[in-house]
C-alpha cells in the first residue's frame, strides 16, 4: 500500500512546528501503524534526515506511551485500541494520513510528536492511591468485595493514562482520567476511608494544571482505547459533591 | 574478586529468613534521613522498593526511562501472580510453591532465595489488596484463582488479563504517595549511563536526560538496579521497545558479576512472526493454556494443505489432530512449563507439521467454548482475544489462534547474594535484573511475585543491614573525581558514536544481531552453532563501530542515539550469552544443548558437572571474562529428573 504522510515536525518545545509531507510506498496491510513509522524513519536515516520522534514502548496496547493524533482521532480511526495496535489495513491504498501530537496546554510538545504528560502523574501524586504503606495490612480475604463492585472497579482501573481523553476533548478536560481513578477506589471498601480527601485533592490539582472543564460531549469515551465509560464521571461528580457536603 | 559469598543464613530452610530478620542490623529513624538511595527503574521491583524505602524514611531518588513510572514493562504482564495462600483448599503451601519453583527452574536456582520468595508471597497479595488492586473475585466476594504452567494447584491471582498493569498501578500509587510526601524524588525520561564507583563501592550514577540530552550526576549510599532483563538482545521479543540491558551491563563492567547469562525464556504462546518489518512480538498469556488446547495436524499432507491455504483448521477432523502436549505429557497436558511447551512446538514445526508460515501451531478454544459457553470464555480472556483479533485480523472465537515461541524473559542477570547485593559493594539488583530465583526456567506468574517480593519485603530489610554501616558517611558530593571521570567517559562514548558517520542504522545492526542470537542462541543450541555465533557477533560488533550512522545531536531528544548506545552493549552481551551457553555442556530448563538430550528429546542435565551458577567476571576490554562458580546444594528438596509426564 502507498500513503502520503503529513507529519507534525517541531524541533523543540519553544520552536514553531509545521507539517512536513512524506510519501511512503510498499507498506504491507499487516504492518502496524508504528512499524510504518519505523520504516519511514529508516528511510529518513538513510537520507541523513533526522527521523520523526514519537513516544512508544510496549507496542501491545497496555503501557499508554504511544500517543498519536491521526486524521483527527487520538489513536487513529479504529475503536478501543492504542496507536500501536492500529494496522495499516484500516486505511485505503493511496490515503493521505495526518499525524499530530496530543494538543493540550497541559501536555506541551517536547519534540515532533512527543508531548510531556507529567501532569497526569502530578494528579495521581495529589491523591490517586490508597495510603497503605508496606506491611501491617490484613489478610487479603478479610474484606470481601462483591463481584459487581470489584468488576466495576476493574473497568475503571483499566485506564492506561495515555491522555487520549484530553486530546479528544474540545476543552482538553482530564475528567475521564481523573474519574477512572476516583471511581476505581470509590467502588472498593479499602478506598472509601480516604475517598473524600482523594477526590478533592485530585480535582484541585487537575484544575491547577490547566485542564479544561467537562461539558459532557462524550468525545473522551468515544476515543478511549480502553472503553472507560463516562458514567465514571458521574460517579466522580457524586463523590465530589458528597465530599464537599462533608 | 574474592570468593563468592552467598551469605545464606544457617539453619533449616524454613527458619532462615526469620533468623536473618532477627539478626540483621537496623538504622534508626534519625539516621535514615541522612542516607540516600538511588533506585533505577520503576517497574514492580523499582516502584515497590522506592515506595517501601521512602516510607521507612530514607531519601530516595528514582529514575525512569519513560515519561511516567506507570509505563514500565511490568505493566505488560497479563496472566497473574502466584502466592501460596491455599484459598482453594487444593493442597497448596509455602513448601509446595517453593518446590514447584525449584523444580520448574530445573534445579539451577538458589534454594534459600526461592524459599524466601514463597514465604513472602502471601504478604504480597495482602499488600496489593490493601492498595486497591482489583483482583478477580468469586460471587461470595472472595479472591479467585486460576492455574498456570508447572503447577497442579490453582494459586494464581489475576486481574482479568491485565494483572501486571494492576500490580504496577498499585506500586505506582504507593510510589506517588511517597513522592507527594517528599520522601522520594522522581526523575522521568532519564537513562542510566553508568555506575560511579569510589574506593570499590557504588556511590552514584551518571544519567542522560532523554528530553534535552544533558548528562547528569547523582550520588547515594546505595544504588538499586531494577532495570529488568535483556531479552531485547534478540531484537524480536515480547519486551517493550525501551527495555534494554545496558544498566546491568555497565554494572558488570564496573565489577558486578553476571550470572547465567545464557538462561533465556522462550515463551510458547506468542503471535508468530509475520514480516521482516516487524518490531516486536506479542505475547498471548499463558493463562490461555487453562482452556485452550494446542495442536497441529497429525498428517503431514494436512499441514502442507493448511500452509498452502487449501484447508482451514476447522476442516481437520478431531481424529486427525495431534494434541501433542496432551500426548507427550499426560499428567500436565497443556499446562507443562514454558520451556517444555516451547521445545515441543519447535519439534513439531521442524518435523514439518507447522501451520501458517510453518512456524506456528494452533491454540484452540472450540472445545472450551462448547463446554463453558462463549460468555465465560469472554469473561476470562476477552481482552486477549480482542488483542489477537486486532493484530491478526482473525477471530479466535471462530478459528484457532496461531502461536509460536518467542523470547520473553531472562532468568540470568546480575549475581546477587541473599541480601540482593551484587559483587560490587553498594550495588543491589532486584527483579528480573538479578538471577537468583528462577534457575534455568521461570514458571508463569512468578515474575510479578519476584519483583514485588524483592521490592516490598526483601530489600527493606537487607538494605538496612547494609546501610547500618554507613550512617557516618555523610552526604556524598557529586564533584568528586570519580563522577568527573565517569561523566567524561560517557560523553566520549557518545562522541565516538557520532564521529563514525557510517551508512547503517542502529536498527539494521540490531536486526542482524537478533538473527544471529535467535538462530544459534535460541531454543536449540549446539557447540558448532555457538562457536559460529561468537565469531559472527564479534564481526558484527566490529562493523558497528565502523559503520553505524547516528543522526541528530547529543544535546537534544535523540532516539537514534539511545538505540545506538543500547545496541553497543547488546553487541557485547550477546557474546557473553553465547560463551556461557557454550560452556554449559548440559541441557537444563530453557537452555537446550542439542548434544545433551534423552532419546525422547527431553533436556538432559549434568548435575555432576553443572550443578552450579556460572558467574562471569569482567576483566577489561578485549580480555576473556573469568567464569566463577557458585555451587548449588539442595537440602530441603530431593533433586530429581523433571518429569511432567
Amino acid at each position: 500500500m502507498d500513503f502520503t504522510l503529513k507529519i507534525w515536525r517541531q524541533a523543540g518545545p519553544k520552536v514553531k512546528g509545521k507539517f512536513e509531507t512524506y510519501p511512503i510506498k510498499g507498506i504491507s496491510p499487516d504492518c502496524s501503524f508504528l512499524e510504518m513509522i519505523d520504516i519511514l524513519n529508516e528511510s529518513l536515516v538513510a537520507k541523513g534526515v533526522e527521523p520523526v520522534c514519537f513516544d512508544h514502548d510496549c507496542r501491545e496496547g497496555i503501557c499508554g506511551m504511544c500517543s498519536l493524533y491521526i486524521n483527527g482521532h487520538p489513536h487513529g480511526p479504529d475503536s478501543q485500541i492504542t496507536t500501536c495496535q492500529l494496522h495499516m489495513r484500516k486505511f485505503k491504498d493511496g490515503d493521505t494520513i495526518w499525524i499530530e501530537p496530543w494538543r493540550s496546554a497541559a501536555f506541551p510538545v517536547i519534540k515532533d510528536l512527543v508531548v510531556d504528560r507529567q501532569a497526569f502523574d502530578k494528579i495521581v501524586q495529589a491523591g490517586g492511591y490508597i495510603s497503605a504503606t508496606t506491611g501491617g495490612v490484613p489478610d487479603a480475604n478479610a474484606i470481601p468485595v462483591s463481584k459487581k463492585h470489584a468488576d466495576t472497579a476493574m473497568d475503571a482501573a483499566a485506564c492506561i493514562g495515555c491522555g487520549a481523553c484530553v486530546a479528544a476533548c474540545k476543552n482538553a478536560s482530564a475528567m475521564l482520567f481523573v474519574s477512572a481513578k476516583v471511581s476505581h477506589f470509590a467502588h472498593l471498601p479499602q478506598g472509601k476511608v480516604e475517598a473524600a480527601k482523594r477526590v478533592q485533592a485530585m480535582v484541585k490539582k487537575m484544575d491547577e494544571l490547566g485542564f479544561g472543564n467537562c461539558t459532557n460531549t462524550g468525545a473522551c469515551e468515544a476515543e478511549c482505547p480502553k472503553g472507560i465509560k463516562i458514567s465514571h464521571i458521574a460517579k466522580l461528580n457524586r463523590e465530589f459533591i458528597c465530599a464537599k457536603l462533608g | 574478586m574474592d570468593t563468592l559469598n552467598s551469605k545464606v543464613p544457617a539453619g533449616p530452610i524454613a527458619e532462615k529468613w526469620t533468623r536473618y530478620k532477627s539478626e540483621q542490623h537496623l538504622v534508626n529513624p534519625a539516621n535514615k534521613r541522612k542516607l540516600d538511595v538511588i533506585v533505577v527503574g520503576t517497574g514492580l521491583a523499582g516502584a515497590s522498593a522506592a515506595a517501601s524505602l521512602g516510607a521507612m524514611g530514607f531519601n530516595v531518588k528514582i529514575f525512569c526511562i519513560s515519561d511516567s513510572p506507570r509505563r514500565a514493562h511490568s505493566i505488560a504482564a497479563q496472566g497473574g501472580i502466584n502466592a501460596a495462600k491455599n484459598y482453594q483448599n487444593d493442597g497448596d503451601s509455602v513448601y509446595r510453591l517453593f518446590y514447584d519453583t525449584v523444580k520448574g527452574g530445573d534445579y539451577r536456582a538458589r534454594e534459600a532465595n526461592v524459599y524466601r520468595l514463597a514465604e513472602v508471597s502471601n504478604a504480597i497479595i495482602d499488600q496489593c489488596v490493601a492498595q486497591g488492586v482489583p483482583f478477580a473475585r468469586d460471587y461470595a466476594g472472595y479472591l479467585d484463582n486460576r492455574s498456570f504452567g508447572g503447577a497442579q494447584v490453582s494459586r494464581t491471582f489475576y486481574a482479568r488479563g491485565q494483572t501486571g498493569q494492576q500490580l504496577l498501578i498499585g506500586a505506582y500509587g504507593a510510589l506517588s504517595n511517597e513522592i507527594h510526601k517528599g520522601s522520594v524524588k522522581l526523575y522521568a525520561r532519564r537513562e542510566m549511563m553508568d555506575v560511579v564507583v569510589k574506593d570499590g563501592h557504588a556511590c552514584g550514577i551518571v544519567c542522560r536526560n532523554l528530553t534535552d540530552g544533558s548528562i547528569e550526576r547523582y550520588s547515594a549510599h546505595a544504588v538499586l538496579l531494577c532495570t529488568g532483563g535483556y531479552g531485547n538482545v534478540y531484537f524480536l521479543s515480547t519486551n517493550a521497545m525501551n527495555s534494554n540491558g545496558s544498566a546491568a551491563w555497565k554494572a558488570y563492567k564496573k565489577g558486578a558479576c553476571f550470572a547465567n547469562p545464557c538462561f533465556t525464556q522462550i515463551h510458547p504462546t506468542c503471535i508468530p512472526v509475520h514480516g521482516d518489518y516487524q518490531s516486536k512480538l506479542t505475547l498471548m498469556s499463558e493463562s490461555l493454556r487453562n482452556d485452550g488446547r494446542i495442536w497441529v495436524p497429525k498428517k503431514i499432507e494436512d499441514a502442507e494443505a493448511i500452509r498452502a491455504g487449501r484447508l482451514k483448521p476447522t476442516d481437520i477432523a478431531e481424529e486427525d489432530r495431534d494434541y501433542y502436549l496432551e500426548r507427550r505429557y499426560p499428567a500436565f497436558g497443556n499446562l507443562v512449563p514454558r520451556d517444555v511447551a516451547s521445545r515441543a512446538a519447535k519439534e513439531r514445526c521442524d518435523a514439518g507439521y507447522g501451520v501458517g508460515t510453518g512456524k506456528a501451531v494452533y491454540l484452540d478454544f472450540a472445545e472450551a467454548i462448547q463446554r463453558l459457553g462463549r460468555q465465560r470464555i469472554e469473561e476470562r480472556y476477552g481482552n486477549l482475544f480482542q488483542m489477537y483479533q486486532k493484530i491478526t485480523d482473525d477471530n479466535p472465537y471462530e478459528t484457532p489462534m496461531m502461536i509460536y515461541p518467542a523470547v520473553h524473559y531472562t532468568m540470568g542477570g546480575l549475581w546477587v547474594d541473599y541480601e540482593l547485593q551484587t559483587t560490587l559493594p553498594g550495588l543491589f539488583a532486584l527483579g528480573e535484573a538479578n538471577f537468583s530465583d528462577h534457575g534455568a526456567n521461570r514458571l508463569g506468574a512468578s515474575a510479578l511475585m519476584q519483583g514485588l517480593s524483592d521490592g516490598y519485603f526483601v530489600i527493606p530489610y537487607t538494605l538496612q543491614n547494609f546501610l547500618s554501616d554507613h550512617i557516618h558517611d555523610g552526604h556524598i558530593p557529586t564533584d568528586l573525581p570519580e563522577f568527573e571521570q565517569t561523566e567524561n567517559a560517557v560523553k566520549e562514548r557518545i562522541n565516538r558514536l557520532f564521529s563514525i558517520k557510517g551508512n547503517t542504522s542502529p536498527d539494521s545492526f540490531h536486526k542482524q544481531l537478533g538473527h544471529i542470537m535467535w538462530e544459534y542462541v535460541g531454543m536449540g543450541r549446539t557447540k558448532e552453532g555457538l562457536t559460529t555465533a561468537i565469531e559472527e557477533i564479534r564481526k558484527l560488533r566490529e562493523r558497528f563501530w565502523q559503520d553505524v550512522k547516528v543522526t541528530g545531536k547529543a544535546d537534544e531528544m535523540n532516539p537514534e542515539l539511545e538505540k545506538a548506545l543500547r545496541l553497543a552493549d547488546f553487541l557485547e552481551m550477546g557474546e557473553l550469552m553465547a560463551e556461557d551457553a557454550l560452556e554449559r555442556e548440559e541441557s537444563c530448563g530453557g537452555h537446550f544443548r542439542e548434544e545433551h538430550q534423552t532419546p525422547e528429546g527431553e533436556a538432559k542435565r549434568d548435575d555432576e558437572r553443572f550443578m552450579h551458577v556460572a558467574v562471569w567476571e569482567y576483566k577489561g576490554e578485549g580480555e576473556r571474562p573469568v567464569r566463577h562458580q557458585e555451587a548449588l546444594s539442595f537440602e530441603a528438596i530431593k533433586v530429581a529428573v523433571r518429569n511432567y509426564k
